[in-house]
C-alpha cells in the first residue's frame, strides 16, 4: 500500500462503532518485543539496527494480518509524512524522530501497526473503535504468536520479555483508552478523577502520550505495571477502572445540563459559529471548538451522525495533514487559514444547534 | 570490546598501570593507541591520559564497574540512561534491579504469556524438578527401589536419544 492510499483511507476504527463511542474514541494495545541477542536499538550501532530491520521488515509483512501493508524504511519519509503518521497515531513520536534503521509496517485497515526499531526492536499496536481492549489485545496477541514462530523473542522466566527500559518489562504490554471528557473537565472534576486514577497504578496522559497537554479534552488511560500480573488482568482492572470513568462523564453531563444548561449551550454555540465562520484557527482553539462540538453530537443538539466527522478532523486539522493537503509546507499562519478554511467546507452541512432537541433541553421554567 | 577513546573500533591495546597504589585500567584501538603514544612506554602516562579525558568522557577508571560481556553496557551509563544495552544485560544487572521494579511494577515476577516453545520446555523442567525432590525424599527414607525407578525416568529425560 502506498503512503497515498494510506493518507485516503480512513482507519477501521473511525468508520466502526465500538462500545461506549460517545465517550470512548479508541483502545490500544502495544506490545514491546526484542530479538534474543542483539543489543536494543538504542544501544546498537547503525548497521546493527539496519541488520535488524532487514531481518523483521520482510516477516512482518508476509504476517497474515498485515496483507497488503504499508511498509516503509523512516529514511524514505519526508518529516511532514512522519509527523502525519503520528497524527494518526501510528507511529510515536520518539519513532518520528529516527531515520535509517527504523522502519513501519501498517496493515491496510491501520487497526495494526509495527514500529521497528524504536526504543526496542519492536512496537507493536493495535487500535479499536471505542472501549474494547480485550478485542484489541486478541488481535495483536495472535500477530504476536505468529511472529513468535518465527523469530526469537528475548524472554526470561523471571522478567518475562525484555525491554530496553525496565518500565515495560513483562507483558510488554501498554493498554489504553482514548476518552473525551468534556464534562468532567467543563464541571473542574477532572483532576480530581485523574488523581484518583493515578492512585491505583493507572496513568492519565494527554492527546499524544507522555508529556503532552490534555487538548480537545481527550485523556489517555493506560497501564503503568507490565511485571508480575497477567495480561488479562492488566486489561480486566483498566476496563473497569474506565467504565467507572465513564459514568462519572455521564453523570457529569447530566448534571451540568440539570443545574447549568446555559453554560453547556454556550459552549456549543460558540464552537459552532467559530468553525463555521472563522477564517484564522489555531490547532488548539479548534480542538477545544470541536471537542465541543462533539459533546453537541453526543447530547443529541447536533445530528449525532456527526461524531465520526469531528473525530476525522480532530486529526485532519493537525500541521502535518494540512501540508499534506495543501502539498508545500506552510508557515504557522498559512496553517491557521487554511485549517479554518478546512473546518468551514467540512462543516458547512451542519444544521444549526438545535438546544430544545437535548433531554435536558431549555423548558418552561417550573412555576416558582 | 569497544575502545575507551573512540567507542568505535574494537579495542587490541589492553594497559595496565599502577598509579599510587591503584589499579588502573584502560582499553584502546589501534589507531587511539598510536595517537595517545601508548606505544611508547617511555613517553606516555595512563594518568595523564585518564585525567586528559576529564569530564563527560566514557572512560572508566574504576576496574570494578560491571558490565555486560555481550553489549559493553555499564552500570553508570545505565544509571544514566535508565535503559539497558542487550537481553543479556539483564543477567548482568538484574539482581540489583529488585528495588526499582518493586517501586515500578505490581510484582518483581513474570507472570503473563509464555512464548509457546518455551511453554512445553517448562513443563519438562518442572516435571524434572518435581522428580529430583522426590528422588531426594526416596533416598532419605531409604527406599531404594523407587529411588531407582526415579533415577532411571530422570535419565531418560534428560538424555532421550540414550538408551
Amino acid at each position: 500500500m502506498k503512503f497515498s492510499t494510506l493518507l485516503r483511507r480512513p482507519p477501521e476504527w473511525m468508520e466502526h462503532d465500538g462500545p461506549s463511542r460517545d465517550i470512548v474514541l479508541t483502545s490500544r494495545i502495544r506490545l514491546a518485543r526484542n530479538l534474543d541477542g542483539p543489543s536494543f536499538p538504542g544501544w546498537a550501532r547503525k548497521e546493527d539496527r539496519t541488520a535488524i530491520m532487514r531481518e523483521l521488515q520482510p516477516r512482518l509483512e508476509n504476517l497474515s494480518g498485515m496483507k497488503d501493508c504499508f511498509s516503509e524504511d523512516l529514511a524514505n519519509l519526508d518529516p511532514i509524512r512522519k509527523q502525519v503518521l503520528v497524527e494518526k497515531h501510528l507511529i510515536s513520536r520518539e519513532q518520528a524522530a529516527k531515520s535509517a534503521g527504523s522502519a513501519a509496517v501498517i496493515n491496510r485497515e491501520q487497526s495494526l501497526s509495527i514500529m521497528i526499531n524504536e526504543e526496542d526492536h519492536l512496537r507493536m499496536q493495535s487500535i479499536r473503535s471505542g472501549l474494547d481492549l480485550v478485542a484489541a489485545h486478541a488481535a495483536l496477541d495472535k500477530l504476536d504468536t505468529e511472529l513468535e514462530e518465527q523469530v526469537r523473542f528475548a524472554w526470561d522466566q523471571r522478567f518475562g520479555y525484555l525491554t530496553a527500559c525496565p518500565t515495560n518489562l513483562g507483558t510488554g504490554m501498554r493498554a489504553s483508552a482514548m476518552l473525551h471528557l468534556p464534562a468532567l473537565v467543563l464541571s473542574d472534576q477532572v483532576n480530581q478523577v485523574i488523581q484518583a486514577v493515578n492512585k491505583i497504578g493507572l496513568a492519565v496522559r494527554g492527546l499524544y502520550g507522555e508529556g503532552t497537554e490534555a487538548l480537545a479534552n481527550l485523556f489517555q488511560v493506560s497501564n503503568q505495571h507490565t511485571l508480575g500480573e497477567k495480561e488479562a488482568e492488566i486489561l480486566a482492572r483498566l476496563e473497569k477502572v474506565i467504565q467507572q470513568i465513564i459514568t462519572h462523564e455521564r453523570n457529569a453531563r447530566r448534571k451540568l445540563l440539570e443545574d447549568n444548561p446555559q453554560k453547556v449551550f454556550d459552549h456549543i454555540g460558540r464552537a459552532y459559529a467559530a468553525l463555521r465562520f472563522a477564517h484564522i484557527m489555531e490547532s488548539k482553539e479548534a480542538l477545544t471548538h470541536l471537542s465541543m462540538l462533539r459533546l453537541g453530537s453526543d447530547l443529541g443538539v447536533l445530528p449525532t451522525s456527526e461524531a465520526r466527522l469531528i473525530d476525522t478532523l480532530l486529526v485532519e486539522i493537525q500541521p502535518a495533514h494540512l501540508q499534506t493537503s495543501a502539498q508545500r509546507k506552510l508557515s504557522g499562519p498559512e496553517r491557521d487559514i487554511l485549517r479554518a478554511d478546512v473546518l468551514r467546507r467540512r462543516l458547512h452541512h451542519l444544521p444549526e444547534p438545535d438546544m430544545s432537541a437535548c433531554s435536558s433541553g431549555p423548558e418552561p421554567a417550573p412555576p416558582a | 570490546m569497544k575502545c575507551d577513546v573512540c567507542d568505535a573500533k574494537p579495542a587490541s591495546v589492553f594497559l595496565t598501570q599502577i598509579v599510587k597504589g591503584e589499579m588502573q585500567k584502560i582499553n584502546l584501538c589501534e589507531d587511539c593507541a598510536k595517537e595517545k603514544g601508548v606505544t611508547d612506554p617511555t613517553g606516555f602516562q595512563l594518568a595523564d591520559m585518564l585525567l586528559g579525558f576529564g569530564q563527560g568522557s566514557r572512560v572508566d577508571a574504576q576496574p570494578k564497574e560491571k558490565a555486560c560481556p555481550t553489549c559493553g553496557m555499564t552500570q553508570t551509563t545505565f544509571r544514566k540512561t535508565g535503559r539497558l544495552g542487550c537481553a543479556a544485560c539483564y543477567a548482568v544487572f538484574g539482581d540489583g534491579l529488585d528495588a526499582l521494579l518493586k517501586a515500578m511494577h505490581k510484582g518483581t515476577r513474570h507472570i503473563g504469556k509464555v512464548p509457546a516453545h518455551l511453554t512445553r520446555l517448562l513443563a519438562e523442567q518442572a516435571h524434572l524438578a518435581d522428580l529430583r525432590s522426590a528422588l531426594d525424599s526416596a533416598v532419605s527414607t531409604e527406599a531404594y527401589e523407587e529411588a531407582a525407578r526415579l533415577k532411571n525416568e530422570i535419565a531418560a529425560l534428560e538424555h532421550p536419544q540414550s538408551p
